[in-house]
């Protein structure tokens, strides 16, 4: 007699991207929280705060990322009493995030990217794969969308683009992955992080452009039978 | 060689099955064990009944299972279907998934037997390519009857009830969930529609409505609040688009394009793909995480 089937862990199967243009970071993510087939949170929210100015993407089991945010969270707050009006580095915060991801590499299952803006190195987006490598880029994509929009994000990040620029490319970028991944969708949601700002946006699910083969909905449908 | 003339194992009658074998104390039969199948007895001559297992390599050894659709691969997710006033109604999304992809946005999975039935898939889009073709060839075979009358939906619920049962007993499933619906024209006690459903496992059952998948799980709690024999055509669409409204929120490999198809007296009618609204603007939505490190 076989055993009754478990219930599948949490995951955060995801698209997240996180991005620099000229004078900051824009950091983007899906909203879908799913346990097995079942959403478990339409509009789950992926990025989290760690310290002021520095945000943490989250892909993978819910559950570890959420500790990992925790943890990180509680760190560099202490850190940053001790820095004062300094404020805490986006290094510092991939750092810590760093060694908790390396230190529990054999049971976590954690992708995340860290991206902010500090005094020093204006906006900064570093990304921890599973296995706890720490990479500096200048734009990340993870989670499980991901795969389908690396060719998209090779091709059209450039430098230096503008704030709406890069908005517009992050929403695209997500909007493309959440058509292809079962495992994203719901709202896409954008923090933007400056010198002057820190805002938190997100595109309604029904805004979220629809691509090839797919209709956008627009209120209430005419249902239209034919004979056949 | 001298060919050995035999029908391959997946067109004869199911498993060839002996009462007469020994076996030692670890289970396995005594004998030839060519053959890995406990049932085919080692001397088929000693046993009536029996079939010597072929030898031929081009068919499948008869101790095998002949192994075909194990793990499904493009799958199609939940049909709903309903009785209503004047007939039937069914529903489904157009997405043919491979695994978490969201692939093919465009597949067809209810079809029009003939103009009294409709036959709605979940699971295995090949599987269900194959029974469509079966139920083609059917309908061929009814016209060429030409006995002055068609299949019924209550028919052909049989007859896909038999197709599901014999391949599950071969170990060699149709991994589908069926839907078969329709009005039938002389049905018993005057009830003129049916809903049927039979599953990979061979399980069959009619009622007032049915659903597949997540569908059990999310749609039929809502048709069981609302359906009623009795309802009017907007009622029914209506309540068969909350139901769907549910499943693309909630099931993963879902997407915002459905399609309904209809059987009442003047026969089956699909319609063209269509999307529903949604709604994701209340206040709670913008912000989860307000009060919390991270809201998952």
């Amino acid at each position: 007699m076989e055993a009754p089937t478990k219930m599948k862990e949490v995951l955060t199967g995801t698209t997240i991207i996180a991005c620099t243009y000229d004078g900051g970071v824009i950091l983007g993510a899906d909203s879908r929280t799913s346990s097995g087939n079942y959403v478990a949170n339409k509009v789950a929210d992926k990025i989290t705060k760690v310290c002021d100015k520095v945000y943490l993407c989250r892909s993978g089991s819910a559950a570890h990322t959420q500790a990992v945010a925790g943890y990180a969270n509680l760190y560099l707050n202490q850190h940053a009493i001790e820095l004062g009006d300094k404020g805490c580095s986006v290094k510092a915060a991939a750092n810590i995030v760093k060694e908790i991801a390396y230190g529990n590499k054999a049971w976590m299952n954690a992708g995340m990217i860290i991206a902010g803006w500090d005094k020093k190195e204006k906006g900064k987006v570093f990304v921890v794969p599973l296995g706890g490598t720490l990479m500096d880029v200048p734009f990340a994509v993870g989670g499980s969308g991901s795969i389908y929009i690396n060719a998209f994000v090779d091709r059209n990040w450039k430098p230096n683009m503008t704030k709406e620029e890069c908005k517009s490319f992050v929403r695209k970028a997500v909007s493309l992955a959440i058509s292809r991944d079962g495992s994203s969708g719901g709202v896409i949601r954008t923090v933007t992080v400056n010198e002057h700002e820190q805002v938190k946006e997100f595109v309604t699910g029904n805004e979220v452009p629809v691509y090839q083969d797919e209709i956008q909905s627009k209120g209430p449908p005419q249902v239209e039978f034919v004979s056949v | 060689m001298i060919p050995h003339c035999q029908l391959p194992s997946h067109i004869a009658t199911g498993p060839h099955v002996s009462p007469f074998v020994s076996h030692n104390e670890a289970g396995a039969p005594y004998g030839d064990h060519r053959s890995e199948d406990v049932h085919v007895p080692a001397n088929p001559a000693s046993v009536p009944f029996a079939v010597a297992p072929s030898t031929d390599k081009g068919e499948v050894a008869m101790g095998e299972p002949r192994k075909h659709t194990t793990t499904p691969y493009v799958t199609g997710n939940s049909v709903l279907a309903i009785k209503y006033k004047d007939g039937v109604l069914m529903a489904c999304d157009m997405l043919g998934a491979y695994g978490s992809t969201k692939r093919y946005k465009s597949v067809q999975r209810i079809i029009r037997v003939n103009d009294t039935t409709i036959v709605g898939a979940s699971g295995e889009i090949s599987d269900f390519q194959y029974i469509s073709n079966l139920l083609e060839e059917l309908m061929t075979q009814d016209f060429c009857y030409d006995d002055g009358c068609t299949m019924t939906p209550s028919e052909i619920h049989a007859y896909l009830c038999r197709v599901m049962y014999n391949r599950r007993n071969k170990m060699d499933p149709l991994w589908n969930s069926l839907v078969v619906a329709g009005v039938d024209k002389n049905g018993k006690e005057g009830n003129k529609s049916f809903i049927g459903s039979v599953g990979m496992l061979g399980t069959s059952y009619t009622d007032s409505h049915v659903a597949t998948s997540f569908g059990n799980y999310l749609s039929r709690p809502l048709f069981r609040e609302f359906q009623r024999d009795d309802m009017s055509l907007e009622e029914a669409v209506s309540l068969m688009q909350e139901a769907l409204r549910v499943l693309f929120y909630r099931d993963k490999t879902s997407i915002n394009k459905f399609v309904l198809a209809k059987v009442d007296g003047e026969g089956v009618a699909i319609s063209k793909p269509f999307a529903l609204d949604t709604k994701w603007d209340f206040k709670a939505f913008m912000n989860p995480s307000k009060h919390a490190v991270g809201s998952w």
